[in-house]
């Protein structure tokens, strides 16, 4: 490993935990409102973090260009979050604050993340759902008209706030509403089907991106003051996850080839309810919200290879495995542990399934206790989505469930500012690091990403416009010619190449190694055999891909072909990254560190840090940087659900 | 889950760009397992097209869990297939026979101009909730969450109207194309909220004029937009419509 030991210099405001925020808002210059029409700004992705930070900063008076690979705004991947999000609001009068949500957090992370984010993403958590019952979301609500909560995700408190099961998709149109209103207005100039190819930085910082229209495959120059990349998350690494076929790690990796340091690559969440793989031809995989965990009992039977039909196996006979293990917690334990339970029981034979490895979720109790309508009110849609996928009925016989890649907590390093070290590049939502340590608390990510864009960006892009000198520069110069130029030789050789295997092929090959090594649980034979494998895939990829087509075309070839050979080198830092980190911790499971129960055993006197990842060029050794975490204001504990 | 499988037909829309002339091409697709999804399916088509050196047939999707409204196909004249409350993306082939021909074309509607294949623009959608599919609020300008209770019945026929995905099948299926069925879902939307009061007339004039202005065409009561409704929305939401948008004009 080479660590140069650049301090990096997360500008965490000084002051007590709480006044931080308030403190530093006050403390940042201000741009003076008639000069904001000044400054032009490029949000890439239109996703809850994209989609509410241009609509704020439109309403600002700032001129946006916005991006995004869909045909609409409205349809980036946020609009598939079905469970909730978290406002510590406290409406429920169960002991929940500001202060709670805070410590839930980053306990949860297993002390992973940074204090004083965390506690600024739940202090402007309760303005988030102001903002969006304000903007028509129709949250759920009691018959008295107030808003409704559930438990979410591992929380003992109710905090989590929803609409139906389709709690992103309603968030996303409220964000998408506002950010329409500013199109019509002429605030913000909207480019759809489009794909940000590589970020131009001009005198070390950030000035414009270079992008390609997926429709005629015009490759374009834009220049801006600020780039904001709000992209998302990379578990399509893995070729089969819950995202959508379109999430990439194209946007942010190009950066991080430009000079933006990557953080805590490794950290990736599976879900643990997740619809089982069926077969070869699976293109992705389903999530059943964990909400489901509510009401349904995870079990398996006790003796292996039964295969008797789940309902005629006595209680007695079922090993329902969570709530033996964590009693206090049972099948709320948040998602590292439910995960890695499934994949435990699994592996020791007790799987149920054609596969083997699934594991039944099961309302038979729930139906009996509350009837059939408290169910179908709660969770209906969810409980038709798995019927129209498997064809069976849930109210009937238990789900079959199984976990499945969901969420990266890793992401471009970015300061309290969500600026990277590269100047005049921010990272919002899932597309940094930032808030969820080593593991993800469900109805988070929706918080966080309305947390970045509606609050935490319009401070603090103001502060850095107001302060830094921004030379004018057009696309007319140097930096722009030479980074388009980069971008249409790469295109061409992918079109040159004429191989005899589709783009598919590799990425499948990739996924299976990623799972089976970089997955649930990992150990140091199988990352040093991944990174090995993935170099011998990008290389083969490289000499045999067949790319079909024109590039001044409409190419769906093309456009993947771009986007697997991006995570042809970003997974072999991710497998690094999980090799260096010689510790167990949240989702990041090292089999050679576990406690004698069978749990993650953090290492906080070595790993107490963010690993920083700096590019040296493609199959060459990364630079580390560690950002060390301090706690000043909570204890580290070893996490204990039982 | 068994191991079906069955042989398929399928002729497919081919159009390389806007303004070139499109037609029908036949592929036999056998050996597909019931247990894939439709687009499944295609990817399947189009793995052995690429292979063979051939363009892939160009379609959309992203979730390919019937939430972000990406996907979308005619399939023997039935928008998204002839699963009721589907889209395409979760239709699965265990809904078809071995030895079934499928017609698989685009969106046709003057509005939703095919770019390529099964492909069609429709921004359309997005200039009219530009023009008034909002509640002008600023960030940071809301009052407490739970200031203004909303009668659970309302909040409800909002979410049911809210729930619109955008996919178009509404004005596929319409022999007039018409987009009332989604104009009037996020009209009534919002028309159900103490919030959207507010703008209701300004906003129900405004949607209506740039609909009637973008190509689209009238509504006849045909009802085949709720029929081919993925999320099952109510024409009841296009009589809301029609009562806002009279009371809009006084
Ligand atoms: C099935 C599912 C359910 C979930 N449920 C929940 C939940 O209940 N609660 C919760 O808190 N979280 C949930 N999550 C997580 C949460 O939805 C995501 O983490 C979050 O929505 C990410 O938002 P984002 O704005 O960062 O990115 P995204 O919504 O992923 O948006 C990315 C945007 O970037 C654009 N983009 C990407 N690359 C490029 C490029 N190169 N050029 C141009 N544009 C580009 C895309 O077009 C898109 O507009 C769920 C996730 C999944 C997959
Ligand atoms: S692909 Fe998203 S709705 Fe079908």
């Amino acid at each position: 490993m080479s660590t140069n030991g650049t301090v990096l210099d997360s500008k965490i405001p000084a002051g007590p935990l709480a006044d931080k925020w308030d403190q530093h808002k006050f403390n940042l210059k201000l741009v003076n409102p008639a000069n904001k029409r000044k400054f032009n700004i490029i949000v890439v992705g239109t996703g809850l973090a994209g989609a509410s930070a241009a609509a704020t900063l439109g309403e600002l008076g700032y001129n946006v260009k916005s991006f995004c690979v869909q045909d609409s705004p409205r349809r980036a991947h946020s609009i598939a979050a079905q469970g909730g999000i978290n406002a510590a609001k406290n409406y429920q009068n169960d002991g929940d604050s500001i202060w709670r949500l805070f410590y839930d957090t980053v306990k949860g992370g297993d002390f992973r993340a940074r204090e004083a984010n965390v506690y600024r993403l739940a202090q402007v958590s309760v303005n988030i759902i102001d903002q969006c019952a304000a903007q028509g979301v129709p949250f759920a609500r009691e018959y008295g008209g107030l808003l409704a909560n559930r438990s979410f995700g591992g929380a003992q408190v109710s905090r989590t706030f929803y609409a139906r099961g389709q709690t992103g998709q309603q968030l996303l149109l409220g964000a998408y509403s506002a950010m329409s209103r500013m199109i019509g207005a002429g605030k913000i100039e909207m480019h759809a089907r489009t794909e940000m190819l590589d970020l131009v930085v001009v005198d070390g910082k950030a000035r414009g991106i270079i992008s390609r229209n997926l429709v005629t495959g015009k490759i374009e120059r834009h220049v801006a003051d600020a780039v904001l990349l709000c992209t998302g998350g990379y578990g399509n690494a893995y070729y089969l996850s819950t995202n959508a076929m379109a999430s990439n790690v194209t946007a942010a990796y190009r950066a991080h080839k430009r000079g933006a340091f990557f953080a805590n690559p490794c950290y990736v969440q599976v879900h643990p309810t997740c619809i089982p793989v069926h077969g070869d031809s699976q293109s992705k995989l389903t999530l059943m919200s964990e909400s489901l965990r509510n009401d349904g009992r995870v079990w398996v039977p006790k003796a292996k290879g039964d295969k008797r039909h789940p309902n005629d196996i006595p209680d007695s006979e079922r090993y329902y495995y969570l709530e033996e293990r964590y009693p206090s917690f049972g099948n709320l334990v948040p998602r590292d542990v439910a995960s890695r339970n499934a994949k435990l029981v699994c592996d020791d034979g007790l799987g149920v399934g054609e596969t083997g490895y699934a594991v039944y979720l099961d309302f038979r109790d729930a139906i009996a206790r509350d009837g059939e309508p408290v169910i179908e009110q709660k969770y209906g849609n969810l409980f038709e989505m798995y019927e129209k996928i498997t064809g069976e009925n849930p109210y009937k016989e238990p789900m079959r469930i199984y976990p499945a890649v969901h969420y990266s907590m890793g992401g471009l390093w970015v300061d309290y500012n969500l600026m990277s070290n590269l100047p005049g590049l921010f990272v919002l939502g899932e597309a940094n690091f930032s808030d969820h340590g080593a593991n993800r608390l469900g109805a988070s990510a929706l918080m966080q990403g309305l947390a970045d864009g509606y609050f935490v960006i319009p401070a603090t892009l103001g502060g850095y416009l107001a302060t830094e000198k921004l030379d004018p520069v057009t696309t007319d110069h140097e930096s722009f010619k030479a980074t388009e130029n980069e971008t249409t030789e790469r295109i061409n050789k992918l079109l040159a190449v004429n191989g005899s295997r589709t783009v598919d092929s590799f990425h499948k090959e990739l996924g299976k190694v990623m799972w089976d090594k970089v997955g649930i649980a990992r150990n140091k034979e199988g990352l040093e055999q991944a990174r090995k494998e993935i170099k011998a895939i990008r290389e083969e990829f490289w000499q045999n891909v067949k790319v079909n087509g024109e590039s001044e075309d409409f190419n769906l070839s093309l456009e993947k072909a771009g986007r697997v050979a991006d995570f042809l080198e970003f997974t072999e830092l991710m497998a690094h990254d999980a090799l260096l980190r010689e510790e167990s911790c949240g989702c990041h499971l090292r089999e050679e560190y576990q406690t004698e129960e069978g749990e993650a055993k953090r290492n906080d006197d070595d790993f107490c840090y963010a690993a920083v990842w700096e590019h040296n060029g493609v199959g060459k050794e990364w630079t580390m940087h560690k950002e060390d975490l301090t706690f000043e204001n909570v204890e580290l504990t070893q996490r204990s659900y039982k | 889950m068994g191991a079906k499988t069955i042989n398929l037909t399928l002729k497919i829309w081919r159009q390389k760009k806007s303004d070139a002339a499109g037609n029908f091409e036949t592929y036999d697709v056998p050996n597909v397992p019931t247990d894939v999804s439709f687009l499944e399916m295609l990817d399947m088509l189009n793995e052995r097209l690429e292979a063979e050196g051939q363009e892939p047939v160009a379609f959309d999707h992203d979730c390919r869990e019937g939430i972000c409204g990406m996907c979308g196909a005619m399939v023997n004249g039935q928008a998204h297939g002839p699963e009721s409350g589907s889209t395409l993306c979760q239709t699965h082939m265990r809904t078809f026979k071995d030895g079934d021909t499928l017609v698989i074309e685009p969106w046709s509607a003057n509005a939703f101009p095919v770019l390529k294949d099964l492909v069609v623009d429709r921004s359309a959608f997005d200039h009219i909730v530009a023009t008034g599919g909002y509640v002008s609020v600023r960030t940071g300008s809301a009052p407490d969450a739970n200031e203004i209770p909303i009668p659970k019945v309302d909040a409800d026929t909002a979410m049911d109207a809210a729930a619109c995905i955008g996919c178009g099948a509404c004005v596929a299926a319409c022999p007039n194309a018409s987009a009332m069925l989604f104009v009037s879902a996020k009209v009534s939307h919002l028309a159900h909220l103490p919030q959207g009061k507010v703008e209701a007339k300004e906003r129900v004039r405004a949607m209506v004029d740039t609909m009637d202005s973008l190509g689209f065409g009238n509504c006849s009561n045909a009802r085949e937009c709720e029929a081919a409704c993925p999320k099952e929305i109510s024409v009841e939401h296009i009589a809301k419509l029609n009562r806002e948008f009279a009371s809009a004009l006084f």
